[in-house]
């Protein structure tokens, strides 16, 4: 109980992130200027009567064309002699409620159908979509103008309408959500908690969804404005009622005479969309964390090696490795300073550590697949004497694969689910050998066969889906030991694999490693695997390797104090349960007969 | 496969079904007011009345949809109230005027698209931020207030190209392109915005994925990594935004055919509308909808040939 | 026996298949066992083994096709609604990621509080359980303030065993509690809930994959293998001396931390193997 309840204390950067979304808002100046100019113009709208003098369908004859600043008609008028000023700001009251109710309603249909398609079981969910699925089809904009003898041209009326066709992308955001949250453990623990259905929707589901749904209703909103605003402009609806698009028209129609008609309510009308679509994007970034950046494949070059006095040999050698992420307040987080270790020909060595302690960072740095987030801020990495730090990726492109392959992880994330297993080996094949498809196709059922898998055909042509995990992982190392590589580095190769099968892959490995002669750099959190199978061991800790040797001194006498910690904590093989259950009739029981006696912090014993 | 593509078109063809249904009922409600529009101001009640008997008005609203649903299925749309011209000819006539412009820019925004995301997601830094510049644009500006920017700036202050107007292919293929840049390019601009950001945003998360790296460590060059691999798997999300551009520019260009008089099928709806035209109101629909349904097949069979886990359900 | 707190009796459970055409999944062939007040009953098997749909089954996360659930003499296989929720007073959860498992937007404080609000638990006593429970767990008390993110991963399922803890229950699932930790982690969490099971005489339904997890803190072991229970027994029985070829497949696949006995153990399998191999063949 000392390690892991020391984070708790120090933990500063956290109570940032617990300050209100809305102040964080305050903060994002594109958020206080957007926001801030929509208020200033709805405001505006809202006392339109107290501006201006004129209501916006007085036409005056006197006032026909009036230019800017003319007497009574600040911004002029239009060619009905309506005062220009009076006609925006009515204007912005339509608009205003033209999306309200366009949002309001595709939020009052797509938020509860798509809690009620995410929550409930699939055939709900099934009837959901397909209901929508079915508005979606619906050319919207054509269904709003072949309606106008329904509608009878009431902007409200087509506006609700509108609302009801933007809903599917509301209840496609939500159930997404919920689907989302719904497979999460905590959901599952509040109901076994005995909290009814509705409280886990509003307590922990609603909770989740409400980001995304107000991102979207200022995207909403923005749509809703625009499309109104085109619709008035082709005339649907009635003219007497203010709006921007009346007022393009008209003023396109009067563009010779006085651009400013057309000028000024364009220019109010691109404001107020572009606002709302700023504003969406700075609540997304607020809301949902910094945009996601681009991944470019290549890493940018490491810097080059600093020289080291002492230049131990191998096959390959890693010396003094640090690795640094900056994190987001821009300061350099160093997650490896100091690994290294060094593998001759035809050497296992397992690289062990609990996670976090950097192990899968180094095997990377060897690789030079580093992310691009990351950068080697010092240390070595020989192969063959070669340095590899610094070199160009089209250089390395040549090791990889040919001198240094690798096993991943996670077998089915690592192949490409589109593409059958035989294409991507061919794929990898001709990587290190270039030669026709036709040929590489031919070598792909050998290879197979030599990972031990027993009906090469019938996989080749598999997609990753139709294959279990450990033939999976059985692909994998055949992609990796296509080129005869001299190294190989397996990053935990059999975690994410039953214990059964676990045994096989290694088994595998054992011997693909006697028969190809490889070097093999084991990745693990599992002393049993290093034990299998390792025979020199190099312990990580917090980025450093503290502690390296032959497996079998490591494992009878370690040296350093970690190594020991890690050592016996591990479950041994002989100690079980001490104490017998308690009765709730009598006193406990000291000692069960088929008990052994020693306590669960018991000695390995060997 | 062929048996996926059956099961998606008769899911279609339910679905256009289900749209004329609801499209004639929520017309039903106007009978009326159009009968009374048809013979002018002065008809009396019991003249509208009248002449809704006579055009079987009358009847339960199911007999009429079954009717026309009936005409509809050996080709016949009926006959416009207005100009008594056969409904599908008219339609089909002003149909290759939107498809062309459709069509094209469609193409046009899949291509650029592609392009400019797959860029924006591999390079980063400078093609990344023109990438997003350009989707900002797109999404600030709505495209009423770009058409005519456009047609201020090319057709009136530069006369580089018809401001309005349209010239058929098959008549002279060179006018054809130039009636038709400005519409394209106006339907487009919100095309590639919405489509840009996607494909960007597909291919950064595919990047992101495992294999990607270990396709690496054997010994694969980036672009083939990225044309092979990750192309392929960021393409379904896009394919599906595509479709629904398809829908929005169907929309769109009911404004910028009226914008650029275009004699097309959008034109023709809202005319139609405004008149009250049921039978042509019925076949704008009804076509626009296989329009849709036809794009969905497609979309959902480079789908199925792209990821084979969506082949089998 | 006397003093049975859960008795699965012929358990059956049946996914339906995905799309419409796909055949239906029994995932559990009758499957019979029972858990006595105050004790822990390991359940051992692999992926796909069906051991965390029995789990699921007990808490009433998935309906059970066939078979029954008795809980303290009462009948609970479709309990629902009401008298299911009255359940989570006697039976709670702890998963086995400690990540999803705690809501990240609510504090540590509204998770723990959260089932004893629904048990109508008033506010102040709320407070003073959620001390006792932070302390229980070894967490420090000012942690019902923090949000879950600023927990490491062997905090966060101290969190969620306190959480189970709240409503004082006769029987907790514990689902794989401790293979989503390191190993140091590992052990110390195992080592608290031994302890709390002496405390408060808790029974477990301990599910694990872990051969050496589960010999650790089980009393009784019961190993599934496809949806069937191939073995049951002691304990020290079952995890050193296995009846069942499963069993014993099982225990030597698992490579154990010490260079010798381990290639002692790699021969053994592969002897095994070759036995099987020639058995196939015959």
């Amino acid at each position: 109980m000392t390690a892991d309840t020391t984070t708790a204390n120090t933990a500063p950067e956290s109570v940032a992130q617990r300050i209100s979304t809305l102040r964080r808002l305050a903060r994002n100046p594109q958020a206080v200027i957007t926001a801030s100019t929509l208020m200033v113009i709805v405001v505006a709208g809202l006392l339109a009567s107290v501006i201006s003098s004129h209501g916006p369908s007085h036409a005056s004859l006197d006032a026909i064309n009036a230019g800017i600043g003319t007497d009574g008609y600040p911004l002029g008028a239009d060619k009905d002699g309506r005062d220009i000023l009076a006609l925006l700001l009515h204007s912005i009251n339509t608009s205003v409620v033209t999306a309200l109710i366009g949002t309001g309603l595709a939020l009052a249909v797509g938020v509860p159908a798509g809690l009620i398609g995410g929550y409930f079981g699939s055939r709900v969910r099934a009837a959901t979509e397909w209901l929508f699925n079915l508005i979606m089809t619906f050319p919207g904009l054509l269904l709003l103008i072949v309606l106008m003898p329904v509608t009878k041209g009431d902007f409200r009326a087509t506006m609700a309408l509108f609302g009801v066709l933007l809903a599917p992308n509301v209840f496609r955001i939500v159930r997404n959500q919920v689907l989302g949250v719904k497979n999460e453990l905590y959901v599952d623990a509040a109901r076994v908690s005995g909290l009814p259905d509705r409280r886990i929707l509003a307590r922990h589901v609603l909770f989740a969804v409400r980001g995304p749904v107000v991102i979207a209703s200022a995207f909403l909103a923005g749509t809703s404005i625009s499309v109104q605003a085109g619709l008035a402009f082709l005339g649907v609806g009635n003219s007497e009622v203010p709006s921007f698009g009346a007022m393009i028209h008209s003023g396109f129609a009067n563009l010779y005479v006085a651009p400013s008609q057309f000028a000024i309510p364009s220019l109010l009308l691109g404001i107020i969309t572009a606002s709302l679509v700023l504003f969406g994007n700075a609540l997304r970034d607020t809301l949902e964390g910094s945009p996601r950046k681009p991944q470019p494949i290549v890493t940018p070059t490491p810097r080059a090696a600093t020289g080291t006095s002492e230049r131990a040999e191998g096959l390959l050698v890693v010396e003094d490795l640090a690795i640094s992420y900056e994190s987001p307040d821009g300061k350099p987080n160093e997650v490896v300073r100091g690994s290294g270790f060094t593998v001759q020909a035809g050497e296992t060595l397992g690289l062990v550590g609990e996670s976090g302690s950097g192990k899968t960072q180094t095997a990377f740095a060897v690789l030079g697949v580093l992310p691009p987030a990351a950068r080697v801020t010092r240390g070595s990495v020989r192969l063959d004497g070669r340095e590899l730090l610094g070199l160009p990726d089209r250089e390395m492109r040549k090791i990889r694969g040919r001198t240094i392959a690798y096993v991943p992880q996670e077998p089915m994330s690592n192949l490409d689910p589109s593409l059958t297993v035989g294409a991507q080996l061919a794929t990898s094949i001709r990587a290190v050998e270039p030669m026709p498809r036709a040929e590489a196709r031919q070598r792909v059922l050998p290879l197979l066969g030599q990972v031990g898998i027993p009906d090469p055909e019938r996989v080749a042509g598999s997609y990753p889906h139709q294959i279990s995990g450990g033939m999976a992982q059985r692909v994998l190392i055949a992609g990796a030991v296509a080129g005869r590589p001299h190294v190989l580095i397996a990053d935990e190769p059999t975690t994410a694999l039953d214990v059964t099968v676990q045994a096989e892959i290694l088994d595998l490995l054992h011997d693909l490693r006697k028969r190809l002669n490889m070097a093999v750099v084991l990745v693990t959190h599992n002393f049993g695997m290093v034990a299998d199978f390792c025979d020199r061991v190099a312990v990580m800790r917090q980025g450093e390797v503290v502690e390296t040797g032959t497996t079998t001194e490591t494992f009878d006498a370690p040296r350093h104090e970690y190594t020991r910690m890690l050592l016996d904590s591990i479950l041994d093989d002989t100690t079980t349960r001490s104490d017998a259950p308690p009765r709730a009739d009598a006193p406990p029981l000291v000692d069960g007969p088929q008990h052994t006696d020693a306590p669960i912090g018991g000695k390995r014993t060997s | 496969m062929i048996s996926y593509a059956l099961r998606r078109l008769a899911a279609g063809l339910v679905l256009a079904l289900l749209v004329s249904v609801i499209t004639f009922w929520l017309l039903s409600y106007s009978f009326e007011s159009v009968v009374a529009s048809l013979l002018g101001s002065g008809a009396t009640d019991a003249e509208v009345q009248a002449r809704m008997t006579d055009m079987g008005m009358d009847r339960p609203v199911l007999a009429q949809y079954a009717d026309w649903l009936g005409a509809a299925l050996t080709g016949d749309l009926g006959d416009s109230y207005f100009t008594n011209e056969p409904v599908i000819g008219a339609l089909t006539d002003r149909l290759g005027v939107t498809l062309s412009v459709v069509v094209t820019a469609l193409l046009i925004t899949a291509v650029v698209s592609v392009l400019l995301g797959v860029t924006a997601a591999t390079r980063g830094g400078g093609a990344d931020r023109a990438a997003q510049g350009i989707s900002l644009v797109g999404y600030l500006v709505p495209s009423l207030l770009l058409a005519i920017g456009l047609v201020y700036v090319f057709a009136i202050k530069l006369k580089w190209l018809p401001a309005t107007g349209f010239t058929p292919l098959s008549e002279n293929p060179g006018k054809w392109a130039q009636s038709i840049v400005i519409p394209v390019a106006a339907l487009m601009i919100a095309g590639i915005a919405t489509l840009t950001a996607q494909v960007r945003g597909a291919m950064i998360d595919e990047l992101r994925k495992d294999y990607v790296r270990t396709l690496r460590t054997r010994g694969l060059s980036p672009r083939r990594i990225v044309l092979r691999h990750v192309l392929r798997n960021a393409a379904g999300p896009a394919l599906t935004v595509l479709s629904l551009e398809f829908l929005t520019m169907l929309g769109g260009s009911l404004v910028i055919e009226n914008v650029f008089a275009l004699p097309g099928f959008g034109s023709f709806a809202f005319n139609a509308s405004l008149q009250g035209d049921i039978p042509v109101i019925m076949g704008v629909m009804i076509l626009a909808v296989l329009m849709v349904i036809v794009v969905n097949l497609a979309v959902d069979l480079m789908n199925g040939w792209l990821n084979p886990k969506a082949r089998v359900r | 026996m006397t003093g049975t707190l859960l008795d699965i009796d012929g358990l059956e459970v049946t996914f339906p298949g995905r799309g419409l055409r796909c055949r239906p999944h029994q995932v559990l062939h009758g499957v019979s066992l029972d858990v006595a007040a105050g004790e822990t009953l390991g359940l051992v098997g692999e992926s796909g083994s069906g051991k965390t749909t029995i789990g699921r089954a007990v808490l009433g996360l998935v309906k059970p096709s066939g078979g029954r659930i008795t809980f303290a003499d009462v009948d609970i296989t479709h309990a629902a609604g009401a008298r299911r929720r009255a359940l989570a007073r006697d039976i709670q959860v702890v998963f086995q990621d400690p990540y999803s498992s705690l809501n990240p937007s609510l504090t540590i404080g509204d998770i723990l509080g959260e089932p004893l609000v629904v048990q109508g638990v008033g506010r102040k006593e709320a407070n003073a359980r959620i001390t006792a429970l932070l302390d229980q767990v070894g967490l420090p008390v000012n942690s019902a303030a923090r949000l879950p993110r600023e927990f490491s991963g062997g905090q966060r399922q101290r969190v969620a065993i306190a959480r189970a803890l709240a409503p004082r229950p006769k029987l907790v699932v514990c689902d794989e509690p401790v293979s989503a930790l390191d190993l140091s982690t590992q052990r110390r969490v195992l080592e608290l809930l031994v302890d709390i099971q002496r405390d408060t005489q808790v029974a477990y339904l301990f599910i694990s994959h872990d051969l050496s997890v589960i010999r650790h803190i089980s009393h009784r072991v019961a190993v599934l293998y496809r949806g069937d229970l191939v073995e049951t027994g002691e304990a020290a029985k079952v995890t050193a001396t296995p009846d069942h070829p499963y069993t014993r497949r099982l225990l030597l696949a698992a490579p154990v931390a010490d260079p010798a006995e381990q290639q002692r153990r790699r021969e053994e399998r592969w002897r095994f193997a070759e036995r099987d191999a020639d058995r196939s063949a015959a």
